[in-house]
């Protein structure tokens, strides 16, 4: 059978298991479609949770960012893993007991104000819009790539298959669709990393075959070890070695920890740990969550290496007409452009970009045809000696071809990387439609709705969400690759001091909390939207405050709210008692079965 | 006493996280990033061992941390009393 034929069984195969999963777990009620009836099982959760954690962007681009910047990368992968650190011991264990449906639910009641609960609200849709009209557009890509059909009829066929599970299972239909396509994804991550350690390595682990010697072509080992051997020819080149950064110790550290704290306060992974029956499941969950999330992200750097490794030999000082298939294959959808600066007929890779900007074709390989039948390239040539463009996310997409595994493996890295970005953005979308439905409607504008009505809302509210997000991801905000630095920094300067002071302080009074929320968004709003969007060409490291980029900003902004609100809160009045109380009672495990009735 | 026992085991929830933090903090920000340079003249198999703690270690030392923690607090909820059901 041929990749185009096999590609659409395996993704049509899931896409059944998904809508079947939906028909199966239909949401009753407002409960059900919240919090999934708060009995889902901690390691389903778990399974869950990794699922909408990682995104189109985890699972395509990751190992590419990593191949392409070596340990400048490393603040993505201790940022988003150690974040589960912080939400097991301080977050996740109360919120549950706390027992309600949303994180604006909490904000509102434990700082007994609407203004509060509000805030949170427009935070909750703007953080999650902005992360949601990304996995739209990358549903399109995957299918664009895969399937050849159109990026915004791939995008279409996305909003249905989401508009169906999500708004007719709510968190029930989205929590055990969201299992099966971690199982999927993850199973098309691992299977060509394997292939490739082996092929590179020997090794059947990825993880270990990153720190092993490196193979020749005949199999034998070389006693050279992989690292050194990469660190090595990519300082050939010009590049820096792989295994230093070059990001200011500074800026790490700051990035790392804007990171992990947005991690830890985004509203869609928050929510997921309402779903579980216990505070001690609640604890656990994390600890499944951050195993699922780890076979990947263990794996990425691994992959990222052996990628690396594999394209500069095979393809630097290689004769055009002897390079390997994919390498055509990529060219001709535009992922991989070739201009030969030096009419050599060969490929040169050297530091720096070959031109600016993603390859410009003057035409299909059939209508421009250049000297040894590469395509002919429009872009102005850079006056550095790098002849090559490469797209990242080709070292995962072309893994597959590289390690000549079977047709099967291409098919099932299509349905992964659509498993990816669909659950990411149907956990994204559910927040936004109960931020509308339960936090603004029932809580704040019209207390008096049944729950009938609510549930109606919600569902209402999902539709609506889903066309918002599948508009954008047919016309892409040119700025989306941009905003993701908003997500995190806002999440670390809102939602995740805010959250954490309301349990660990008592003190804490809404006055306090509103200022610091305040405060913090507003400065990393104002620092992000200054250097990426008013100057961007002061976007530079003089410029920045203490060497910190926007992207660390988050964790300054963070800062600013904890001094804003501990000080602000010292000099007004106390919180009433009930609202200490409801601090005392979900620092105690017990009786959190009885707090999620409502 | 019933307050009083919250307070003890909130205290020693407390005391708990925080020393599982400070080893959250040094294997990440000290091992990964600060002391990363130092580190990497030292050689783990085949990695620099600041470059190993920053991609594979410290995902490693947070997943068990996660799991230790939940099973120091199962222990400790049953110890205060305040264990589910």
């Amino acid at each position: 059978m041929d990749v185009q034929l096999l590609t659409y069984l395996f993704v049509g195969g899931s896409f059944a298991l998904y809508i079947g999963i939906a028909i199966w777990s239909r949401a009753g009620s407002t409960k059900e479609f919240y919090v999934a009836g708060g009995g889902v099982s901690p390691l389903a959760n778990g399974a869950a949770t990794a699922a909408d954690w990682m995104s189109a962007a985890s699972f395509i681009s990751m190992a590419g960012i990593i191949a392409f910047s070596g340990y400048d990368a490393s603040v993505y992968l201790m940022g988003w893993t150690g974040g589960y650190v912080l939400l097991a011991m301080l977050l996740a264990p109360y919120l549950r007991k706390f027992g309600k449906f949303t994180v604006p639910d909490f904000i509102g009641d434990r700082y007994y104000s609407n203004v509060a609960r509000t805030v949170a609200v427009i935070c909750v849709i703007f953080v999650s819009f902005t992360y949601v009209a990304g996995q739209m557009r990358g549903v399109g890509i995957v299918f664009a790539r895969f399937l050849e059909v159109d990026v915004n009829v791939g995008v279409i066929i996305g909003m249905a298959i989401v508009f169906f599970y999500a708004v007719l299972g709510g968190m029930k239909g989205i929590t055990y669709t969201q299992v099966a396509q971690y199982c999927v994804l993850i199973f098309a991550f691992l299977v060509p990393a394997v292939f490739l350690s082996i092929m590179m390595t020997g090794h059947v682990l990825p993880q270990t075959g990153f720190g092993a010697t490196v193979l020749d072509a005949a199999g034998n080992d070389t006693g050279v070890y992989l690292l050194d051997r990469l660190d090595q020819i990519v300082q050939d080149l010009g590049f820096g070695a792989y295994t230093d950064g070059s990001k200011s110790t500074i800026d790490v550290f700051f990035i790392t920890a804007a990171l992990m704290c947005g991690t830890a306060g985004l509203p869609h992974v928050i929510v997921r740990f309402f779903t579980v029956p216990t505070v001690r499941d609640a604890r656990i969950s994390a600890g499944w969550a951050l195993f699922f999330i780890a076979l990947l992200y263990t794996t990425a750097p691994a992959v990222g290496a052996f990628a690396r490794t594999n394209l500069i030999e095979t393809v630097n000082n290689t004769e055009y007409q002897e390079l390997p298939g994919w390498f055509y294959n990529w060219e001709n959808s535009g992922l991989i452009g070739w201009l030969d600066k030096n009419n050599d007929g060969r490929v040169q890779m050297a530091a720096g970009d070959p031109f600016k900007g993603a390859p410009a074709f003057a035409g299909s390989r059939e209508e421009a045809t250049g000297g040894v039948g590469q395509r002919v390239i429009t872009n102005a040539p850079t006056d550095n000696a790098s002849e090559i463009y490469v797209d990242r996310d080709i070292m995962v997409l072309a893994n597959p071809e590289i390690g000549n595994l079977p047709a099967w493996v291409i098919a099932l890295v299509a349905a992964g990387g659509v498993a990816a970005a669909l659950s990411t953005a149907a956990g994204l979308l559910l927040v936004i439609s109960s931020a509308v439905s339960h936090d603004l409607l029932k809580k704040t504008l019209k207390p008096d709705i049944s729950e009938k009505q609510e549930l109606l809302a919600a569902r209402l509210a999902a539709v609506v969400a889903i066309i918002i997000a599948g508009y954008f991801g047919i016309n892409p905000p040119g700025f989306v690759a941009q905003v993701v630095a908003f997500a995190f920094g806002l999440a670390a300067a809102s939602f995740f001091p805010v959250i954490l002071m309301g349990i660990f302080y008592k003190r804490m009074n809404k006055e306090g909390a509103i200022a610091g929320m305040a405060v913090g968004l507003a400065f990393t709003f104002c620092y992000i939207v200054y250097f990426k969007f008013v100057s961007p060409e002061l976007n530079t490291a003089d410029n920045w405050l203490f060497g910190v980029s926007p992207e660390g900003i988050g964790t300054v902004g963070m800062v600013l709210n904890f001094i804003v609100a501990l000080v602000v809160s010292r000099v007004t009045a106390p919180p009433p008692e009930h609202i200490q109380h409801i601090v005392e009672d979900i620092r105690v495990p017990r009786g959190a079965g009885a707090a999620q009735a409502h | 006493m019933k307050e009083e026992n919250a307070r003890a085991y909130w205290a020693a929830n407390v005391r708990l996280i925080l020393s599982y933090l400070v080893v959250w903090f040094v294997v990440s920000y000290g091992c990964g990033i600060l002391l990363a340079d130092a580190l990497n003249n030292i050689q783990f198999f085949g990695f620099k061992l600041g470059f190993w703690f920053a991609q594979q270690g410290s995902i490693y030392v947070f997943l068990a941390l996660i799991v230790m923690y939940a099973r120091s607090m199962n222990k400790l909820d049953r110890k205060f009393d305040v264990h589910e059901e």
